[in-house]
């Protein structure tokens, strides 16, 4: 199972940034969403699986769709990259993935020993997030809470038509 | 023992009704806020008297003590610098309770009838409240922080009085320089406290003022440049009560005062700020009589001088304010030169007494005076001399009264004037005979300028006046009136027995032998005035014409203000402020605007690096990221 | 934890995905397509925090909150770069990052 979700991942991703129609690279992109909240699932965390596919595939996508409709004509075909993107970006994934994959590997990670796996449900995820003790994420999730209002302000202001 | 807590009313009440009046001031009519400082400051009158009966006259056995009925912890800082506010009666501050809680309710019945109808009489009456209250604080105030906090406030209820004309130029510059003066001498005197409290390790005036207390071991000690620091203390100290009386050389802002209302001018001169460097020094006068007498005496050589040279002044000025207000530097002189002369105790203390008993008078001629300044200039609409003329026929009150008011001031008996300046002068025939000349003439020049003031504007030639000028209103008048009764009979008051510098009473015997030559001299001065500006003629003119240069130098007050001019203006703007300007803008400036400039070329070469492409940035981001993580790796990587 | 499959695959994976999105957003010209690299980096990023948290510190969630956290984020830029994006288009009737250099020196 692993396997074929980091398959799709890695193929769609790849299609998401070559692919000369935008409509399209859109769709490979939620595919590649669908795959990661899979891997999620894997990962037992039901609920930010959830989340991913409600919020990022359900709300995001969609709302680059919205955009690509609103921006441009569907039909529409790319031009091929300018040759000296295409050597710069190549040689930036080629030498950072080298570093990072050996930086990976070159290191045994080690895991806590002789913890208890946490059983994640819903009430322990809400007592933490709203909890001000030792494991509480009220701080961030208040100041999350902000940065929403703030770019919700900020979207509207910007994309509103100007009367003059 | 009766209980005196009460008088600490007596400063209160101005203060709440300064508040309600200077909060609540534009909801009402101005007249109602006139009406409520008026009474207020009639029940600080009543209680002060009360206070002076209850204090000379019932509780006497064996001279008087000083009492603090209130006294309370206001600033605890650590255990030995603790700042108290309280309340302290003695004689003098009780005498001065007396004075100034009678001036300034007279000033508040009188600017009802003389600022009606003026814009911001409820500002007015806040401040004179204000006032009170602080120069009340100054009297009462147990330990010399509290006075000087007060002390502080009168200077600001000063600028704010000065002031009050605030679209008038000429008002705003002499408020700004009566402030600025006053301040520069603060910082003299702040730098007394600070000294003297250091040395002592206290701010009472009950220890401080201790005869014979050893308090001063520490502070005699020292010395610097020659002067001791106990010397150095009372020397500073004085110059903030020099400030704030004008004497010489800081007397430069009391004439210009005249820009505020007249009633304002007889409040600061004859009861308020002018008298507060009297009392301060009469305050501290057991430290300066026991620890700096040098110090003493040069207070009494300032004071002599300063009254010489103010009464020189006022001969020649045209302003009849201004007459007044060099006239009131001379006096202030006078309590100076008083102090200057003094013992301590008993018939030693003449000059002490004498200083507090010509303090108290003069508040009372002084203030009627301005008042009748401000009655004749309220009806003639011009402040200056040659406005004015035979305005007896048209203003009686204010003429008989303003005529009682020159005679105290000339010291002529039975008028109050004569006794306080007489015993100035005896006290000063005893211990310094200079200083005894010096006033002896300056009491001659006295009367002759206060009655060339008095013939010009009562008699001389009838000008022809746009208005006929009328009488002062009744609410006018009566204050008038009062100070009048003051002026003719407070002399007979037995100061002797009642404000001594020691609180015992002794007995004073009257020196023929200085009271004749002196009412001599008062008369030689008012008939020199009669025959000068009695009838219309051109004597004086001749006169002045003889004198020439002297006349021109007097006439602008000695150059004094030109002189500050001078040294503000030229020498420390252009050989001090002018070349460190120049340092400031050709090298402090001129480096940073290098630094400036240099980053600026520097960046317009660099500039094409931000081509504005995304992607190159992004690039550019991503591989100085890499470099960063292989050189992590690198040196703190595990290999 | 998953039988058989170690941490080091899904670091393999998250790290190609993002230099993936590091590659797009430097090749491709136009806008939304460089939205979609981030979105691309965000998620491996994203993929990193629960493994590590699932992998190592099983018994505490701060990566999974920090995830949820990043996925909120992602919310707000996308929102806000979309405005921007349709502004934009609204004044250069295009949207190809190369045309958007007014604000070069």
């Amino acid at each position: 199972m692993f396997y074929l979700l980091s398959g799709t991942i890695l193929t769609f991703s790849v299609l998401t940034i070559t692919s000369r129609r935008m409509l399209r690279a859109a769709v490979y992109l939620l595919f590649v969403l669908v795959a990661t909240s899979g891997l999620y699932f894997l990962l037992n965390y039901q609920f930010l699986a959830a989340i991913q596919l409600t919020l990022y595939a359900g709300g995001i996508v969609v709302l680059i769709i919205f955009s690509i409709l609103l921006t441009g004509h569907i039909s529409e075909k790319f031009k091929n990259p300018a040759p000296w993107k295409l050597w710069m970006g190549a040689s930036v994934f080629i030498v950072g993935s080298a570093v990072a994959l050996w930086a990976l590997l070159s290191n045994e990670l080690v895991r806590d020993t002789g913890v208890e796996e946490v059983q994640i449900d819903m009430h322990l995820i809400g007592n933490q997030l709203m909890g001000t003790g030792k494991n509480g994420f009220v701080l961030p999730f208040e100041i999350i809470s902000i940065l929403l209002l703030a770019s919700m302000v900020a979207a509207i202001v910007i994309a509103k038509k100007e009367n003059n | 023992m009766i209980d005196f807590s009460y008088t600490i009313l007596i400063p209160l009440i101005p203060f709440v009704v300064f508040l309600i009046t200077g909060l609540l001031g534009m909801k009402w009519k101005p007249l109602v806020s006139g009406i409520i400082g008026t009474i207020g400051m009639g029940i600080s009158f009543v209680l002060s008297l009360f206070a002076a009966y209850q204090y000379f006259f019932v509780t006497v056995a064996d001279g008087y003590h000083a009492i603090i009925p209130v006294n309370m912890l206001w600033l605890s800082f650590t255990d030995t610098l603790q700042i108290y506010m309280g309340i302290l009666l003695d004689p003098i501050s009780v005498m001065m309770l007396v004075v100034v809680t009678t001036v300034s309710f007279m000033v508040h019945i009188y600017s009802l009838g003389y600022m009606k109808g003026e814009k911001g009489f409820q500002r007015f009456y806040a401040f004179l409240s204000l006032f009170t209250f602080s120069m009340l604080g100054v009297v009462v105030s147990t330990n010399i922080f509290q006075m000087y906090i007060f002390w502080e406030l009168v200077g600001v209820c000063s600028f704010l009085l000065i002031g009050f004309y605030y679209d008038k130029p000429s008002a705003v510059a002499a408020a700004k320089k009566a402030f600025i003066v006053t301040r520069f001498a603060d910082l003299g005197f702040l730098v007394g406290i600070l000294l003297l409290s250091y040395f002592t390790g206290t701010f009472d005036f009950d220890k401080l003022t201790q005869p014979g207390t050893s308090l001063f071991a520490g502070i005699a000690g020292v010395s610097f440049l020659g002067l001791s620091g106990i010397s150095w203390a009372m020397v500073l100290i004085f110059m903030g009560a020099a400030g704030k009386s004008a004497m010489f050389p800081l007397h430069i802002w009391l004439p210009d005062a005249m820009e505020g209302p007249t009633p304002v001018s007889a409040l600061i001169h004859a009861a308020t700020m002018v008298v507060a460097g009297v009392f301060l020094v009469a305050r501290l006068f057991p430290i300066y009589h026991f620890q700096t007498p040098g110090v003493l005496v040069f207070i009494g050589y300032v004071g002599g001088f300063t009254s010489l040279f103010a009464a020189v002044i006022a001969i020649t000025q045209n302003d009849i304010k201004r007459v007044l207000a060099y006239s009131t530097l001379s006096q202030i002189g006078y309590m100076m030169v008083a102090l200057g002369v003094s013992g301590y105790g008993g018939e030693q203390g003449l000059g002490f007494m004498a200083s507090m008993f010509h303090l108290f008078t003069h508040a009372m001629f002084k203030a009627l005076l301005f008042l009748g300044a401000g009655s004749i200039i309220h009806s003639v609409h011009s402040n200056l001399m040659k406005d004015m003329g035979g305005l007896r026929k048209y203003m009686p009150v204010t003429h008989f009264t303003f005529l009682i008011a020159s005679l105290a001031i000339s010291g002529i008996p039975p008028f109050s004037g004569f006794f306080s300046k007489d015993e100035i002068l005896a006290a000063a025939f005893q211990s310094n005979k200079f200083l005894f000349y010096v006033e002896y003439i300056t009491a001659g020049i006295t009367s002759f300028y206060i009655f060339r003031l008095y013939f010009n504007i009562f008699w001389g030639k009838d000008t022809k006046y746009k208005h006929i000028p009328h009488e002062a209103p009744l609410n006018m008048a009566i204050p008038l009136i009062v100070l009048a009764l003051g002026a003719a009979f407070s002399g007979f008051i037995p100061f002797h027995n009642l404000v001594t510098s020691n609180m015992k009473p002794f007995a004073i015997e009257t020196n023929f032998l200085i009271a004749l030559p002196s009412v001599a001299i008062g008369l030689l001065g008012i008939a020199v005035a009669w025959v000068l500006y009695k009838k219309e003629n051109d004597l004086s003119g001749k006169i002045v014409k003889r004198m020439g240069v002297l006349y021109t130098a007097t006439f602008h007050k000695f150059y004094i203000d030109e002189i500050y001019l001078f040294v503000t203006k030229t020498i420390i703007f252009n050989y001090i402020a002018r070349p460190i300007a120049w340092f400031d803008h050709n090298v402090v400036d001129a480096f940073m605007i290098g630094i400036g400039t240099m980053s600026m070329k520097f960046s317009y070469k660099i500039k094409r690096l931000q081509s504005g492409e995304l992607q190159q940035y992004a690039f550019v981001f991503v591989a100085g990221a890499l470099v960063l993580g292989l050189s992590l790796l690198y040196f703190f990587g595990s290999h | 934890m998953i039988q058989g499959i170690s941490i080091h695959h899904f670091l393999i994976v998250s790290t190609l995905m993002f230099f993936i999105g590091i590659t797009g957003f430097i090749i491709r010209q136009n806008l939304i397509t460089i939205l979609l690299s981030v979105e691309l980096i965000l998620n491996s990023v994203v993929i990193n925090f629960l493994v590590f948290n699932r992998y190592l510190y099983p018994d505490q969630l701060q990566g999974h909150f920090f995830s949820l956290f990043i996925i909120g984020v992602a919310a707000a830029e996308a929102s806000v770069a979309i405005a921007l994006i349709i502004n934009i288009y609204r004044r250069i009737h295009n949207i190809e990052a190369d045309n958007v250099d007014r604000m070069k020196f």
